[in-house]
C-alpha cells in the first residue's frame, strides 16, 4: 500500500499514458444521463458527476453477451458442435467507479467464481480489470452505503481509492493491480503515508456525516427464512410493483440472467443476456406452472434473495451496497430502505 | 477449470417412442469423443442440459444408468420449444450434452437400508436409472429390500414396459404397477392411483427404510399423507424437484426456492430439508 500524489494538471496526460496498456472505461455524460462506458478516443471520465444512472456492472457483466458459438450447415467441419465467442480479456481499467459500485464486485463474485464452477466470462473480464474508485466527497440524498458495508470511501474492491482534493488527486493504491495502473499512468509523487491516510479519515468522516439515510440490517440474521417469508406485510410492500424490473437492472448486485440462442445466415450464438426476478416467465415452467407467478411472490424474491438468502448462504453480508439507484429509479417509490427495517424489526406472533 | 457452459457434443445414436400417445420419446445418445463419455461420469438422480445449437437448452434427468457403458439416454416429454424441436430431429443428427448437473439420490446414505421407490407418470427416468443401478449384480447387495411402486394413466403410458415386466419376473424387486384406469381385460397388475397403491402396498416404515419420491405435483402432494400412515419420517422421504433452469450450476438465479437452488443444491432434497425451505416449486 501506498499513496501518490496525482496533480489534476497532469491527470488528462497520465490517463492517455495509461491507454497504451488499457483499455478505459469510465463515467461518460450523454442525452441518458451519466454511464459507465468505454472511454473512446481521448475522452476522460468525467469525474464531476455524483452518480451514474446504471452501475458499473456491465463491465464485467455485459447486458448482452455472446458465450458460445457454431455453425448449423451441415456441409462445414465441426457443426453444430460449439466454440467459445473469442472476447477482448487484454488489461481494462474502470476510471472513477464508485465504491459501493466495487464493492458489489465483490459480493457478485461470490455468485461466479465458486469451489463447484467457474463463470470464465465474468472471471476472465474480472482478472483483466483493475478498479481505480473515487471517493465520494457530498453522497447524494439516496446514498445509504454505510448501511451496506460499504461507504463513500470505502475500500473493498477496488485496486486504487483516488480522493478528489480540489487541485490534486490524493490516490491509496491498494493491490499490485492498482500499482501497475499508477505506474502505466506515469504517477510517480509519493505522498507521506500517515498524513495521507489521515487526511483521508478526515474526508470520510465528513462524508459518512452527510449520509442522512439510514436502514437497520442487525437482526436480520436472528430470524428464520420461513418466518420472513411467510410474513404477513409482503402483499402490502408489493401492492405498488408494476414489475418492470428497473430495480434489478440498475442494481450492481443483481446478476440474474437468461440464455438464448440467435441464428443468423447459420451462425448460430449462444447470448446470455440481463434478466429480472420481477418477470413471470423468469420462473414459468414449459407446463405453465409457475412457482413464483404472483407479483407479490416476485417482489418478496427480489427482497428476501438480497436481504435473507445471501445473507444466510454466505454469510458476508446483504446482497446490497447501498447505493440507491433502486430508489432513485422505481417508478412506484419502493424503498428497500424501509422494506429492510420492516424485515428487521419483524416480530413473528404465535 | 473447464467452462462449464460448453457442451460436449453427442450424435442420435437412437430415438424410441416412449409413450402409445408418442408425447414421450427416448434419446440415446453417443459422445463424439470418447473421453468426453469419462468426462461425464454421472450417478443416478442426476440431470444434464440437453443442448440443441440454434434452439437452446433444456434440463433433464438422466435416464440411463451409470452402469450402462457406452452411451447415455434421457426421455423426453414434448412440451416446449427445445423438446419439440428435439422430437423432429432424427438419428445421426449432432447436439450437445452439458453435465452431469445437480446432486443425486443418496447412495451412500441407502446402503444395507430398503428402499421404496415410487413414481408417477414420466417422472420415472431417474428412478429406471436408479433401479437399474441397484439391480446391478456389482450393487444388488449393498441393498436390502426394493420395493417400486410405479403408476401412468394407462398401460400405454408406462415408460420402460419391457424393463418393467422383466423386473416383476425377478425375485429381488417388489413391482407394484399401476394405472389409473384401463380396459384391457387381462391387465394383470394394480388399478388406481399411486397414493392409494402406495398405502396398501409399500412396506411400513423403520429406521432401515427410505422412500424416494418422484411425479407430478398432485402425486406427491397425495403420496405424502400414504408414507406418514406408513411410519415415515420426514428425513426418510427423498425427492427430487423440478424448477425452470438455463445455467444448471447455481448462477443463472431462477430455480432457487429460499437459499437453495435446485440446479446446484438440488434436485433431490429431503422432505425435511424441503420444509425448511420455502414452497417455490
Amino acid at each position: 500500500m501506498r499513496f501518490i500524489t496525482i496533480d489534476k494538471k497532469n491527470w488528462a496526460k497520465g490517463i492517455g499514458k495509461s491507454r497504451e496498456t488499457y483499455r478505459l472505461f469510465g463515467p461518460v455524460k450523454d442525452k441518458n444521463g451519466c454511464l459507465i462506458k468505454p472511454l473512446e478516443n481521448d475522452t476522460l471520465p468525467d469525474m464531476t458527476y455524483p452518480d451514474t444512472v446504471m452501475s458499473a456492472k456491465s463491465v464485467l457483466f455485459p447486458q448482452t453477451e455472446k458465450m458460445l458459438f457454431t455453425s448449423l450447415d451441415e456441409s462445414q467441419k465441426d457443426h453444430h458442435i460449439m466454440k467459445r465467442t473469442a472476447t477482448d480479456y487484454t488489461p481494462r481499467a474502470v476510471v472513477g467507479i464508485r465504491p459501493y459500485d466495487a464493492k458489489a464486485m465483490e459480493l457478485v463474485k461470490l455468485n461466479f467464481d465458486t469451489v463447484d464452477y467457474r463463470d470464465p466470462y465474468w472471471c476472465d473480464a474480472y482478472d483483466a480489470t483493475t478498479f481505480i474508485g473515487l471517493g465520494i466527497n457530498t453522497p447524494g440524498p439516496f446514498d445509504f452505503s454505510t448501511s451496506a458495508g460499504s461507504g463513500p470511501f470505502g475500500e473493498d474492491g477496488l485496486d486504487v481509492l483516488l480522493a478528489d482534493l480540489d487541485d490534486t488527486y490524493l490516490a491509496k493504491v491498494l493491490t499490485d493491480k492498482g500499482d501497475a495502473f499508477i505506474d502505466a499512468c506515469g504517477f510517480y509523487t509519493t505522498a507521506d503515508e500517515t498524513e495521507s491516510q489521515m487526511l483521508l479519515d478526515i474526508l470520510r468522516k465528513q462524508a459518512e456525516k452527510n449520509i442522512v439515510s439510514h436502514m437497520d440490517t442487525t437482526r436480520l440474521k436472528e430470524k428464520t427464512i420461513l418466518e420472513l417469508y411467510e410474513a404477513p406485510f409482503w402483499e402490502d410492500i408489493s401492492f405498488s410493483c408494476i414489475n418492470c424490473g428497473t430495480c434489478t437492472f440498475v442494481c450492481p448486485t443483481c446478476w440474474c440472467f437468461d440464455i438464448q440462442d440467435e441464428t443468423k445466415q447459420n451462425i448460430s450464438d449462444r447470448i446470455r443476456n440481463w434478466d429480472t426476478c420481477m418477470s413471470p416467465l423468469f420462473t414459468m415452467h414449459s407446463t405453465g406452472h409457475n412457482p413464483r407467478g404472483t407479483k407479490t411472490q416476485r417482489v418478496r424474491q427480489r427482497f428476501m434473495h438480497k436481504l435473507k438468502y445471501f445473507l444466510d448462504k454466505y454469510d458476508q453480508g446483504i446482497m446490497c451496497v447501498g447505493c440507491g439507484r433502486c430508489v432513485k429509479s422505481c417508478p412506484v417509490n419502493i424503498d428497500i430502505r424501509e422494506v429492510c427495517n420492516i424485515m428487521n424489526s419483524y416480530e413473528k406472533q404465535d | 477449470m473447464e467452462n462449464p457452459y460448453m457442451p460436449y457434443p453427442v450424435r442420435i445414436d437412437d430415438i424410441e417412442i416412449a409413450t402409445e400417445d408418442k408425447s414421450l420419446k427416448t434419446f440415446k445418445f453417443i459422445f463424439l469423443n470418447k473421453e468426453d463419455e469419462k468426462n461425464f461420469s454421472y450417478q443416478a438422480g442426476q440431470f444434464a442440459e440437453l443442448s440443441i445449437p440454434g434452439v437452446g437448452e433444456i434440463p433433464i434427468g438422466i435416464a440411463s444408468s451409470p452402469v450402462e457403458k457406452g452411451f447415455v439416454k434421457f426421455t423426453v416429454f414434448r412440451a416446449g420449444v427445445v423438446t419439440s424441436h428435439l422430437h423432429n430431429m432424427k438419428k445421426g443428427d449432432i447436439m450437445g450434452i452439458r453435465g452431469p448437473l445437480g446432486n443425486w439420490y443418496p447412495w451412500d446414505k441407502l446402503e444395507n437400508k430398503n428402499v421404496v421407490i415410487i413414481g408417477g407418470g414420466f417422472a420415472f427416468t431417474t428412478l429406471r436409472s436408479s433401479i437399474i443401478y441397484m439391480l446391478d449384480p456389482a450393487n444388488r447387495g449393498k441393498f436390502k429390500n426394493i420395493d417400486v411402486v410405479y403408476g401412468a394413466r394407462s398401460p400405454g403410458m408406462l415408460l420402460y414396459r419391457e424393463e418393467l415386466f422383466e423386473w416383476e419376473k425377478r425375485d429381488d424387486i417388489n413391482m407394484h404397477i399401476t394405472v389409473d384406469g384401463t380396459d384391457d381385460p387381462n391387465w394383470g397388475y394394480h388399478t388406481g392411483f399411486v397414493p392409494q397403491i402406495v398405502e396398501q402396498n409399500a412396506p411400513k416404515a423403520d429406521e432401515e427404510t427410505y422412500a424416494i419420491i418422484c411425479g407430478p405435483p398432485i402425486m406427491i402432494k397425495f403420496t405424502q399423507p400414504s408414507l406418514t400412515a406408513l411410519g415415515y419420517k420426514e428425513h426418510q422421504i427423498i425427492m427430487s424437484l423440478e424448477n425452470r433452469m438455463k445455467c444448471g450450476i447455481g448462477m443463472c438465479g431462477r430455480c432457487n426456492i429460499g437459499k437453495e437452488l435446485v440446479c446446484k443444491d438440488g434436485p433431490v432434497f429431503t422432505l425435511e430439508e424441503l420444509n425448511q425451505t420455502p414452497k417455490e416449486y
